[in-house]
């Protein structure tokens, strides 16, 4: 039959019936129907909006906002900040959440997934437990518990919780001392570089050791004492030398509260653990399913080599298990970012609260801010999952 | 919030796609559909709030309900959204709802920039400050340092940061989205004050845990003309919107009332003659019959009723007329004469 075929020459098919042709044409047209979908709306959104006088375009950006933010990490005032500031302030205060958010879940969730695998009975199940409680309510009604229920009931300033070494607890945050640098304080920035380059550089000697002769250093103690031990020491010489690089501002008790100092609001607490604790438990799951999924012979191996169960987990499981713990894990990062957009809930200043809640109605521009707010977390999702995509590639297993 | 997402989404998609709606639609479709959808706020007592069985009172409810009466003779036909300060202009522009009677104040910007226009002024207000009584505070001037809780997305949250400025003081701003938000956070303690317009801090109070452990400090530090809004574009419904407002108005000022006003119908006084279409057809001029405003009259009552009944010393509330009066009462309410 095929030999059949391969000989006579092709009939004269027309144009028209070549399914590859008809292929390439229904995209076409696919592509062409939905551009054209979106000029009409475009175009339509914007004769709409000049019939019924509705300011448009981006040059609200420009405009003097009018309003105060509680959380400005850059210098914010009503009077000579932009809109066009509110927005960095608010993407500034999702970013910060965010980063910390998913620095703490990471940790919190490995610690709960390794602990749920535990042959403790107590551990493994106070694990099981957390995690189907935290994961199985809804995140927004954990951030009204913690923001509500739980810091809504700290004293007030006049009676604030005072903790010792200038840290203070009130209704109206955390306070604690601000340092204030002096001029010298290079000299212990200078000792914590070294101490950094130090660490390194015996890192690689002691592995280079190891390797060649087998025997094991300190490595833990030793990064330790050069990393913090060498900054603190030189601190304390500074200080007894009577140039102290580094002062404190302490807060104190003022009319309505504690003035001076630095100030980690209640809101932004309340988010911080809400998102911590709610991803945890789905990081947790992420993590127990990557290191079931390394074969039992390898745990087995490892013991038999001699090695203990810290180290069978350090070198052994976790390694071949974040093969499949990563993308996974992105995903949930992904899910933190944009969940901590319910922050409008409870009054802290991030994107949603600050640029599509104020400024959306002090402009009433609702397209143009909606579609930057969009971008904006389109943008910060696809950078992270660019960034786990290239360390699943350093941890994906090497095919040969 | 979703609500917020709702009511965005919607708006998006309508301007995207809608063709715009002809400019002198709104009563057309408000016929059509056989009611009136009426931007209310989420719960504010005396202005705009549903009780257990979902019958919706206030001053603010009640020009809605005129509205409904003067087109359909009959004032139950109200279909109230409730929304927060920051969805409700966008619900408007959208179409959502047919006018927003939200106690929002009249500005330039919002006069010429987001495409509305303010028929009337049914409540003329001022921003204010409460405080705890055990704070010790008297006056505004005092609250440097302060924390004070707002509702964002509203004229309150600018107002607040200008006399601070003004008044070289420091102070912590924490909004919320919605009154309710903001309210409990200053009842939990969050916040040293709870700012809104005077009228508000009466209503809201009622509300606290501790009524009587706050009080509203004697500043008033704005001008906050609260009214009806509509889209701009439409002038046939602005007018009846206006004319409904000023109808109660004039009511009260010739003393024609919910119970009288039957009576009325046969006074020789032509000014009352007029506003009840007994004589010209002022009514049909704006796209209504002509008894008009002997429908709003006899199922709303007149300006001064609605405001004693909703705000007034007959309600929990007990606000003074003050600046609400009639303009023959030392008030700036001056009801623009049919003629």
């Amino acid at each position: 039959m095929q030999t059949v075929v391969s000989q006579t020459s092709p009939p004269k098919k027309s144009f028209l019936y070549d399914p590859k042709v008809r292929g390439v044409f229904y995209q076409v047209v696919l592509v062409a129907a939905v551009i054209f979908l979106f000029y009409v709306a475009a175009t339509n959104a914007i004769e709409n909006l000049q019939r019924a006088k509705i300011a448009s375009g981006f040059g609200f950006l420009n405009n003097t906002a009018g309003f105060d933010v509680s959380q400005a990490l850059i210098p914010f005032s009503a009077a000579g900040s932009t809109y066009g500031d509110a927005f960095i302030v608010g993407l500034l205060n999702t970013l910060i959440v965010s980063a910390i958010g998913i620095f703490f879940t990471t940790i919190l969730g490995f610690v709960i997934g390794i602990a749920r695998l535990s042959k403790n009975w107590v551990v493994a199940k106070v694990a099981m437990v957390y995690v189907e409680v935290l994961r199985n309510i809804p995140l927004l009604v954990q951030l009204l518990f913690w923001y509500i229920a739980v810091l809504g009931s700290l004293p007030q300033p006049r009676n604030s919780l005072e903790m010792g070494a200038g840290f203070y607890l009130n209704a109206r945050g955390l306070f604690m001392a601000r340092p204030i640098y002096a001029s010298n304080m290079w000299i212990l920035v200078a000792a914590l570089l070294i101490g950094l380059v130090g660490t390194f550089l015996y890192r690689r000697w002691a592995k280079q050791q190891q390797e060649q002769t087998g025997r094991q250093y300190p490595v833990g103690k030793v990064t330790l004492g050069l990393v913090l031990g060498l900054p603190l020491l030189t601190w304390v010489v500074l200080a007894l030398a009577g140039v102290n690089p580094i002062s404190f501002e302490l807060p104190r008790k003022g009319t309505f509260n504690l003035t001076g100092g630095m100030q980690i609001l209640p809101e932004f607490v309340a988010l911080l653990l809400g998102l911590v604790t709610y991803t945890a438990a789905f990081i947790a799951e992420v993590v127990r399913a990557g290191i079931l999924a390394v074969s039992k012979g390898q745990t087995e191996a490892a013991g038999s080599l001699g090695l203990k169960p810290g180290q069978t987990l350090r070198l052994v499981v976790i390694p071949q298990a974040m093969r499949v713990i990563v993308p996974p894990l992105t995903s949930q990062y992904l899910n933190l970012t944009k969940n901590s957009s319910l922050a409008v809930a409870i009054g802290y200043p991030d994107l949603v609260q600050v640029f599509m809640g104020t400024v959306l109605n002090q402009t009433g521009q609702a397209i143009e801010v909606v579609v930057i707010t969009m971008g904006v977390y389109l943008t910060i999702s696809l950078i992270t999952s660019f960034i786990m995509n290239i360390y699943n590639r350093r941890v994906a297993i090497v095919e040969r | 919030m979703k609500k917020a997402l709702v009511t965005i989404a919607f708006g998006l998609t309508a301007s995207l796609f809608a063709t715009a709606a002809s400019a002198q639609a709104t009563l057309n479709s408000v016929k059509q559909k056989g009611f009136l959808t009426c931007g209310s706020n989420t719960g504010l007592a005396g202005f705009g709030q549903p009780d257990a069985q979902g019958n919706w009172t206030g001053l603010d409810v009640d020009l809605c309900r005129a509205i409904a009466a003067a087109i359909f003779d009959d004032p139950t036909k109200v279909r109230f959204i409730p929304l927060a300060a920051k969805d409700r202009f966008t619900a408007l522009q959208s179409g959502e709802v047919d006018v927003l009677s939200r106690n929002s104040t009249k500005t330039m910007s919002r006069d010429t920039q987001l495409g509305l226009d303010f028929p009337a002024i049914n409540y003329f207000d001022g921003q204010g400050f409460m405080v705890r009584k055990k704070l010790g505070v008297a006056s505004a001037k005092e609250l440097n340092g302060a924390s004070i809780c707002t509702q964002q997305g509203t004229t309150t949250e600018l107002n607040l940061a200008d006399y601070f400025r003004a008044n070289n003081m420091k102070y912590e701003v924490v909004a919320f989205a919605t009154s309710d938000e903001t309210f409990k956070a200053y009842d939990a303690g969050r916040c040293d004050a709870f700012t809104t317009d005077a009228s508000g801090l009466y209503a809201e109070r009622l509300r606290a845990s501790a009524p009587d452990d706050h009080i509203v400090l004697p500043e008033i530090i704005s001008k906050e003309p609260l009214g009806p809004a509509v889209r701009h574009g439409d002038n046939q419904w602005g007018d009846i919107v206006r004319w409904t407002h000023n109808a109660m108005l004039n009511a009260e000022e010739l003393g024609v009332t919910k119970a009288n006003v039957d009576q009325m119908k046969t006074s020789e006084n032509p000014e009352i003659k007029r506003l009840l279409g007994t004589e010209g057809k002022f009514g049909e001029a704006v796209g209504l019959t002509n008894d008009w405003a002997v429908r709003v009259i006899k199922h709303v009552g007149n300006y001064g009723e609605s405001f004693e009944k909703n705000v007034g010393e007959g309600s929990r509330l007990k606000i003074k007329r003050g600046q609400n009066a009639l303009w023959t009462k030392g008030g700036l309410q001056y009801g623009i004469p049919v003629r």
